[in-house]
C-alpha cells in the first residue's frame, strides 16, 4: 500500500494571531513547504507523511513570540531509569509546543518537570534547569510556580463541585472560602470564555461539573487552568479521552491560546501536531532528537529517526 | 425517502437462573439449596427478633416512660420510666463522638493523604486494626485502670482519697475507642476511591495537600465520612460492657459533686443498654416490661441510623 493512498487531512484550522495582518511581516521562509527530494536518498528512504504536503496557512508567528521558559540540559529519572535525557527547548508564548515521540519516550515527564509535578513521584530525580522568566524554578514556591504554569490532563478531571466551584476553586487562596462568590461571577466567566464553555453552561453553573461531557469536563479543565492567568498551558494529551467533534473545539481553542500563553502539548496524534503546533520537538528514548517550525520536523526532519517516526516507520 | 424497517430482530429468550441452572451439577445444586436455605434461616431469625421486639415493644412503650426518672420499685408501677437511661445513651454518644470523630478523621486522612513515614503508618494501622478486634471489656477493664488515678481525680468521684472511676468522662473516653476504628477506616476507604488524577489536577493548580484535602477530598469523601461517624454511634449506643464498668449502671445519674454539668458528667448513670441488663427477666431488677419497652426505643434508634447511613452512602456514589 503506498502513502498515497491516505486521504487527505482535515483542512488546516489556524486563526492569525492579533496583530499579525497589522505588523507587515516579510516573510522568511519560503511559504511552500520544501519537500526532500524523492530520489534523493536511494530506494529505502522514507517519504515524509501524506498530510505535510497538505495546503497549509503559513503564519509567521516569530515577531510575538516572547521567550518564556527555557529548559537547559535537563534530565530526569525515576530510580536508576532515565527518563528524560539532557533536553534543551526554549517555550515561548505565542506559539504551540508540540511534543510527539513514542510511549514511554518522556514527553509527559518533560511535561510534568514544567511545573515540578515530577516531584510529587518519590522516586523521581532531577539534574540540570528550568527558567520561567530568567528564575530557575527550583527556586519557586511549587504552588507558586503551578499557578504560574498550569496544566491539563489526558483525562478530564474536573472537580466533584459545580461548574462554578471548580473555577472558584483555583481563584481562591489555598483551602479559604474567600473571594464570596458574588465576588468571583466575573472572573470565573473570563475563565469559562476563555475556554469557550462559558455559553454552553452559562444557564447554570451550579450544574455539577461531573455531568457534563466529556469535551466540556476537558474545556472545564481548561478554564480551570486559565483561570490562575498562568504564563505556559502544559497540555498532556488534552483530547485522547475525547470524540472527533470535541477534539476540534478544543484544536481551535488552543491555538487562540497561544496568544495569551505559551502553550506546550503532548500529543501521540501526529496530525493533531501538524494542524496546532508551531513548533515540534521529537523526542526518542528520553532524547530530544529535534525540534524546530512544524513544517521542517514534518516536511523535512533533519534526523533519520524523526523522518521514520513521522512518516510512520515505528512508534 | 421512507425505507421499510427492517423486521426487528426476534427478542433473545430471556434465560433466568432457572433455566441455566437446570445445565448444573449435583454438587452446585446442592450449593444453591444450601445458600439460600441458610439465607432464608437468617432471613427468619433477623425478622422474628425484629418483629418481637416491635410487638413487645408496642405493647409496653408509654408515653410517659420517655419523661419519668427509673425509681426503685417492685412492681412495674412503681419502678418509673427510663430518661436517665436515654438522656445517659445521647450523652455518652455525643461525648464519645467527640473524642473519637475529630481523632478518626485525622488519622484517616493522615493514612490515606500521608501516610509518612511508612513504618508508622503500618504501625497505626495494625494498631487501629488490633482496637478494632478488642472485646469492649478489655477497653473497659483498662479504663478502671485509668480512670483510678490520681491524676484523673476530678474526672469522677472521689471518697476520703479514694478515686472511683467511674463517670460519663471516663465511659466516653474508652467508647471513643470502639468507634474510632470504623471512623478511621471509612474517612481512608473513602479517599482512596478518589482517583489521584483528581489530586494532581489540584496540585496542577498551585494548591497544597492540606487546601486540597479540606476543599476537594474531603468533600468528595463525605458520604464516606458521615457513614463511618454514624456506624461509630451505632457502636457507642449498642455498648453494654463499658457502660457497666465505667459508668457504674446506676439507676439514675448520681452526680460526683453539686457544679451543675461537669457535677453530673462526672458522676455515675446509665443507657439504655444497662437498663435492658438491669431490667432483663435474668437481671438484677426484672421488670421484663421495661426491658422491652427500652430495647424497643434503642432498636428504633439503630435503626434510624442504619438508614441514615444507607441514605448517605447512595448520596455519593460519584466515582464511576
Amino acid at each position: 500500500m503506498s502513502m498515497t493512498e491516505i486521504p487527505s487531512p482535515p483542512p488546516v484550522r489556524r486563526l492569525p494571531l492579533v496583530g499579525a495582518e497589522a505588523q507587515v511581516v516579510e516573510p522568511v521562509e519560503q511559504p511552500t513547504i520544501a519537500m526532500p527530494a524523492v530520489n534523493g536518498g536511494g530506494a529505502n528512504r522514507i517519504a515524509p507523511p501524506s498530510f505535510a504536503s497538505a495546503p497549509r496557512r503559513r503564519i509567521d508567528s516569530s515577531p510575538l513570540a516572547i521567550d518564556r521558559m527555557q529548559v537547559e540540559d535537563l534530565s530526569i529519572a525515576y530510580g536508576s531509569k532515565l527518563a528524560v535525557d539532557s533536553v534543551s527547548l526554549p517555550i515561548r508564548q505565542g506559539e504551540v509546543l508540540a511534543l510527539i515521540g513514542p510511549s514511554g519516550c518522556g514527553k509527559t515527564t518533560l511535561l510534568r518537570s514544567l511545573n515540578r509535578l515530577t516531584e510529587l513521584t518519590k522516586t523521581a530525580s532531577m539534574r540540570g534547569r528550568i527558567l520561567l522568566d530568567g528564575e530557575d524554578i527550583a527556586t519557586l514556591e511549587p504552588t507558586a510556580l503551578r499557578r504560574r504554569v498550569t496544566m491539563v490532563f489526558q483525562q478530564p478531571n474536573p472537580f466533584p463541585m459545580s461548574v462554578f466551584d471548580n473555577v472558584a476553586y483555583v481563584l481562591r487562596e489555598q483551602a479559604s472560602r474567600r473571594p464570596r462568590k458574588a465576588a468571583l461571577q466575573g472572573a470565573v466567566r473570563s475563565a469559562l470564555e476563555r475556554a469557550g464553555l462559558y455559553d454552553e453552561v452559562a444557564g447554570d453553573l451550579s450544574h455539577p461539573a461531573l455531568r457534563l461531557s466529556g469535551g466540556q469536563q476537558q474545556r472545564l479543565c481548561i478554564a480551570r487552568a486559565l483561570a490562575a492567568d498562568p504564563e505556559v498551558l502544559l497540555l498532556d494529551e488534552p483530547c485522547s479521552a475525547l470524540d472527533p467533534q470535541s477534539t476540534q473545539v478544543i484544536e481551535k481553542l488552543i491555538v487562540q491560546l497561544r496568544e495569551q500563553v505559551a502553550v506546550v502539548i503532548v500529543t501521540h496524534n501526529l496530525q493533531q501536531a501538524y494542524r496546532i503546533a508551531d513548533r515540534v520537538a521529537f523526542m526518542y528514548l528520553g532524547e530530544l532528537v529535534e525540534h524546530g517550525p512544524a513544517e521542517q520536523v514534518f516536511g523535512s526532519p533533519r534526523a533519520e529517526r524523526t523522518r521514520e517516526y513521522v512518516g510512520g516507520g515505528f512508534g | 425517502m421512507s425505507a421499510v424497517a427492517p423486521p426487528a430482530p426476534p427478542a433473545a429468550p430471556r434465560r433466568s437462573a432457572r433455566d441455566s441452572s437446570a445445565s448444573w451439577r449435583w454438587t452446585d445444586r446442592l450449593g444453591l439449596a444450601f445458600a439460600w436455605a441458610l439465607g432464608l434461616l437468617f432471613l427468619t431469625v433477623t425478622a422474628a427478633i425484629v418483629l418481637y421486639m416491635f410487638v413487645q415493644g408496642i405493647r409496653y412503650v408509654r408515653p410517659e416512660l420517655f419523661v419519668t426518672h427509673p425509681a426503685a420499685g417492685v412492681s412495674e408501677k412503681a419502678s418509673g420510666g427510663f430518661l436517665d437511661p436515654l438522656l445517659g445513651t445521647v450523652i455518652v454518644a455525643l461525648m464519645a463522638m467527640v473524642i473519637a470523630f475529630p481523632i478518626g478523621l485525622g488519622v484517616g486522612v493522615w493514612l490515606s493523604e500521608y501516610g509518612n513515614p511508612s513504618w508508622l503508618a503500618r504501625l497505626t494501622e495494625s494498631t487501629i486494626e488490633m482496637l478494632a478486634g478488642s472485646p469492649s471489656i478489655v477497653f473497659a477493664l483498662f479504663g478502671t485502670l485509668i480512670f483510678d488515678q490520681g491524676a484523673l481525680a476530678f474526672l469522677s468521684r472521689t471518697n476520703d482519697g479514694v478515686v472511683y472511676g467511674r463517670s460519663f468522662f471516663a465511659a466516653a473516653a474508652m467508647l471513643s475507642l470502639i468507634a474510632l476504628p470504623l471512623i478511621v477506616a471509612n474517612v481512608r476507604e473513602g479517599l482512596q476511591a478518589i482517583p489521584g488524577h483528581v489530586r494532581e489536577a489540584s496540585y496542577a493548580v498551585g494548591k497544597t495537600r492540606i487546601a486540597t484535602t479540606r476543599r476537594v477530598l474531603l468533600p468528595a469523601a463525605r458520604p464516606s465520612v458521615v457513614t463511618g461517624a454514624m456506624l461509630g454511634v451505632g457502636r457507642i449506643i449498642g455498648d453494654t460492657s463499658i457502660i457497666v464498668v465505667l459508668l457504674g449502671a446506676t439507676l439514675r445519674f448520681n452526680g460526683a459533686n453539686s457544679i451543675p454539668l461537669l457535677g453530673t458528667l462526672s458522676g455515675t448513670g446509665s443507657t439504655l443498654t444497662t437498663f435492658v441488663y438491669e431490667n432483663a427477666p435474668t437481671g438484677e431488677i426484672n421488670q421484663p416490661e421495661k426491658a422491652f419497652a427500652a430495647g424497643f426505643v434503642l432498636l428504633l434508634m439503630v435503626l434510624a441510623l442504619n438508614f441514615a447511613v444507607d441514605i448517605a452512602a447512595r448520596r455519593g456514589r460519584r466515582w464511576r
